[in-house]
């Protein structure tokens, strides 16, 4: 037998060269170089919580069609003139203008940002087209098992809560009026309280400069709307969502976590891996590479600015659904009563230390990072503290974090799938409550 | 403004490309880049869906598994286990005309990964039992992309029988399930055998290290695995349609119409001069809401709420070979006239072909694509897969630095006799008839 090499000596994290400055609109600007490739990259992050979904939604589609000086068309043909493009989108907690663009085109990039957050004319024509796209791309994704899986699962998990629907019907969506988006615009487009991060191959401080000079008549205030804290993940039974003739169940499990910076966060992090957070898992290793039920199943935890849950997700066959959350089950019981080995900490850790490195590399992955990051208060320096406490975790912290948050007995989970084929056995393992129809 | 004053000066990346072939005949490309600890490992093997045999649909893919399921000095698991114990990511792809094998990982596992590639270039452990199970996985993977969902394997899957005639170049690559569950163990030693010899692979590293410790490391691990030729490589050329072919079918799924259609194009490999333009086109017709296709269709007629187009079923322009095409997709809103938005392409393709292009119309669209070549190739595993590919391919690596050189120096008449190429009788296409309830 032929020996597997030793890894060789680590090498340390080196944050790249960051400047941070607040405008004097208000709007703070993170700089960050990474001399790679001749390109920059670009996100900016608007607060957006209780946006009215339908209105978020258009809004984001036609914030780039047109301004009082530019049709959507001359945008687009001046953005792909520096190499550039700019797309917008939303969730419940903010708005994220993205995009890039050749170095070379920084300030144009910038400078058409600025013209949309000033004067985005949402033009009725373009208001109108937009509508209907996106309606038709909401009735694609009502077909979709992940994305009505999903919808189930934040029903089942923020009851009353905003962060329960995420997306709005077609119908509201081609209710929207041009008046509508304008004034969310002028209610919430503001640059006090938003995060602009530019990281590519700049100087930081001069990227600034443009930055101010683009961006300096972007001005206003409005008021600052805060969500309230999800509820606690209430445990109880399965929800069944019927897709009839559906070939495979989509099975969505949600267990309550913790913000990063909750002194609990490496050690969920690093239980999280051990169950089902890698592809060399218990999880994984069992209802795939043992079994065969299924293809992809994967647990992430995930953070949104009003709370943070562990949601473990799987495409198992039909005939195997039951088969498949009994192992699941198992699994997770097995994690929460019984410490994890030394080499299975160890390999999760690795995993955990080596994949902030691997996200860290490429200009995209930090404007990425630095702008989710900035969302929860956070700045790129996290990703150096937070290396030092994975370091440090110990077994008995993964097995204690494993025992209080991911106990079976705290799932609140879902199952769609195709209801009159895998409701008698799934009722043999645990209680289960029939959701209304799916239809949106 | 000219189109001349308005051309962009086009941006250059000068990553080294160090080429070298092992003794045993395996070759190799080494790029280095410091500016991150983190190195991208590749092994690339030049074989793909069009090398099935008869019976056995989807099998490239199904082997693609079966390399992961342990070799001569490693279990079952821990190829991932090495892996990602590293802090590492793995994956493998199945493609037309070849399967990859990768890692990224911090850069002091780069010896690790070279150990893990070298172990499974001599041989995997192909049982029975790793077999039937990956059989089970990769239905699993055929229900999720395809079966579960609205739009499975359109239009990569649905084109390709419409526009070919031959096996190989017209079968289903991801496989039925008679033929994945027909495969025997000796089916994948004679597939191994044949086609994933060292002479017919190519290992790619980039990242940071040394040049001189990586070319020992390599020597080192894949020095002594036994010489084997590449096996030839069969001819899958096919003459160009001369009548328009049209096909459809009901996806029971999908809410809405869409359509695809494809035209062949100029080889890849053997006249890239020929090619380039093709690839240009496609980005002139739909890149962005300045683009001839969107604007027309989407925004001014309403007639389809997207659509994109692209070189290679796939997607991938510099990673496949003769015979491909140009596609173009596009879903309908409810109701949708597929005749209609046809009738609309062949318009602009026309109105292309017999105007040209606006000024700076091509200089912009192809600064954009620039812009998407360079992001592409600075993550590091982005830059190990083309470099790969292009050594396998055409020999010439280096390619990886200068293709936006290339895409710039398309001209106005190139596209434009491109555009004039996409007629009606050359198109093959595919319709998907809604027959899911409008949820």
């Amino acid at each position: 037998m032929r020996e597997v090499p030793a890894l060789g000596p680590n090498r340390p994290m080196k944050l790249p060269k960051i400047v941070e400055q607040t405008l004097s609109n208000g709007l703070t600007v993170i700089a960050i170089r990474r001399p790679t490739v001749p390109l920059v990259e670009v996100r900016l992050r608007v607060p957006f919580a209780r946006a009215n979904l339908a209105r978020a939604a258009v809004l984001t589609q036609t914030l780039m069609s047109g301004t009082d000086g530019m049709s959507g068309v001359e945008i687009a043909a001046e953005l792909q003139r520096v190499g550039g493009a700019l797309s917008a989108g939303a969730d419940p907690d903010r708005l994220l203008v993205a995009g890039n663009s050749l170095v070379g085109g920084l300030g144009r990039l910038l400078e058409i940002m600025a013209s949309v957050l000033t004067g985005a004319a949402y033009p009725a024509g373009e208001v109108a087209t937009e509508r209907g796209r996106l309606a038709d791309r909401i009735r694609m994704a009502l077909s979709q098992p992940a994305h009505l899986a999903r919808e189930a699962l934040y029903k089942r998990m923020y009851g009353r809560h905003p962060y329960a629907v995420q997306t709005p019907t077609p119908e509201q969506v081609l209710a929207v009026t041009p008046g509508a988006v304008r004034k969310l615009h002028a209610e919430r487009i503001h640059p006090a309280g938003a995060t602009l991060v530019i990281a590519g191959d700049i100087t930081p401080q001069k990227a600034i400069d443009t930055a101010e000079r683009a961006l300096a008549s972007w001005v206003g205030d409005g008021k600052d709307v805060e969500l309230p804290k999800v509820p606690p993940l209430e445990p109880g039974p399965l929800t069944l969502v019927d897709r009839p003739g559906a070939v495979q169940s989509s099975l969505r499990l949600a267990l309550p976590a913790v913000p990063r910076t909750h002194p609990d966060h490496a050690a969920l992090q690093l239980a999280n891996l051990v169950f089902g957070g890698y592809f060399s898992s218990r999880w994984v290793e069992n209802i795939r590479e043992d079994k065969g039920y299924t293809y992809g199943p994967h647990s992430t935890i995930e953070h949104a600015v009003a709370g943070s849950s562990l949601v473990a997700a799987a495409e198992v066959a039909t005939e195997v659904t039951a088969p498949a959350l009994l192992e699941t089950m198992y699994e997770l019981g097995r994690l929460a009563t019984l410490p994890p080995s030394e080499d299975e900490l160890e390999q999760a850790r690795q995993y955990a230390l080596g994949t902030l490195q691997l996200g860290m590399s490429t200009q995209a992955g930090l404007a990425g990072l630095a702008a989710t990051y900035a969302a929860f208060g956070l700045r790129l320096d996290y990703l150096a503290e937070h290396a030092a406490r994975l370091a440090k975790v110990t077994v008995d912290e993964v097995a204690a974090a494993a025992a209080q948050y991911m106990a079976p007995a705290r799932l609140a989970g879902v199952v769609l799938g195709d209801a009159e084929r895998i409701e008698p056995s799934l009722s043999a393992l645990v209680p289960l409550t029939r959701a209304g129809s799916e239809s949106a | 403004m000219s189109v001349r004053s308005a051309a962009i000066r086009v941006p250059a990346t000068k990553y080294p490309v160090e080429r070298l072939t092992l003794s045993n005949g395996l070759r190799v490309v080494l790029s280095p880049d410091r500016t991150a600890p983190v190195v991208g490992v590749a092994v690339v093997y030049d074989v793909g869906i069009r090398s099935e045999p008869e019976g056995r649909t989807g099998f490239a893919h199904l082997f693609e598994h079966l390399m992961f399921q342990g070799s001569e000095n490693l279990e079952k698991l821990a190829h991932f286990r090495y892996v990602q114990g590293s802090g590492g990511t793995f994956n493998g792809s199945t493609h037309f005309d070849y399967t990859d094998y990768f890692e990224t990982l911090p850069a002091n596992a780069l010896e690790r990964a070279l150990f893990l590639e070298a172990d499974r270039m001599r041989g995997p452990r192909l049982t029975e039992e790793n077999l039937r199970n990956q059989v089970d996985v990769v239905k699993e993977e055929i229900r999720v992309n395809v079966l579960n969902r609205p739009y499975g394997g359109f239009p990569w899957l649905k084109l390709p029988p419409v526009m070919f005639d031959t096996f190989p170049n017209a079968h289903d690559g991801y496989g039925s399930f008679v033929d994945l569950e027909s495969a025997t163990v000796s089916d994948a030693a004679e597939f191994f055998e044949r086609y994933y010899a060292n002479g017919n692979a190519v290992l790619a590293v980039t990242g940071d290290f040394d040049v001189a410790e990586a070319t020992r490391l390599v020597e080192a691990h894949f020095g002594d695995v036994p010489a084997r030729k590449a096996p030839p490589r069969p001819d899958f050329a096919e003459p160009d349609l001369t009548a328009e072919r049209r096909e459809s079918y009901t996806d029971r799924l999908a809410p809405l119409p869409a359509v695809a259609a494809a035209w062949r194009v100029p080889d890849p490999i053997d006249d890239l001069a020929g090619y380039l333009p093709y690839v240009v086109l496609a980005e002139v017709l739909t890149d962005g809401d300045a683009s001839r296709l969107v604007e027309r269709l989407v925004l001014r007629d309403r007639t389809v709420t997207s659509v994109g187009g692209y070189l290679g079923f796939m997607g991938e322009p510099f990673a496949v070979r003769d015979p491909t095409a140009l596609v173009l997709q596009a879903h309908l809103p409810p109701g949708g006239d597929v005749d209609k938005v046809m009738a609309t392409i062949d318009e602009e393709c026309q109105r292309l072909a017999t105007d040209g292009l606006a000024s700076g119309e091509l200089a912009r669209t192809q600064a954009r694509m620039v812009t998407h070549q360079l992001r592409e190739i600075d993550a590091v595993l982005g830059r190990c897969l083309q470099v790969a590919v292009l050594e396998q391919q055409r020999g010439a690596p280096e390619l990886v630095n200068e293709l936006p050189r290339l895409i710039a120096e398309v001209t106005e008449e190139q596209v434009v006799a491109a555009a004039a190429a996409l007629t009606a009788q050359r198109r093959a296409s595919v319709e998907v008839i809604p027959g899911g309830g409008n949820k």
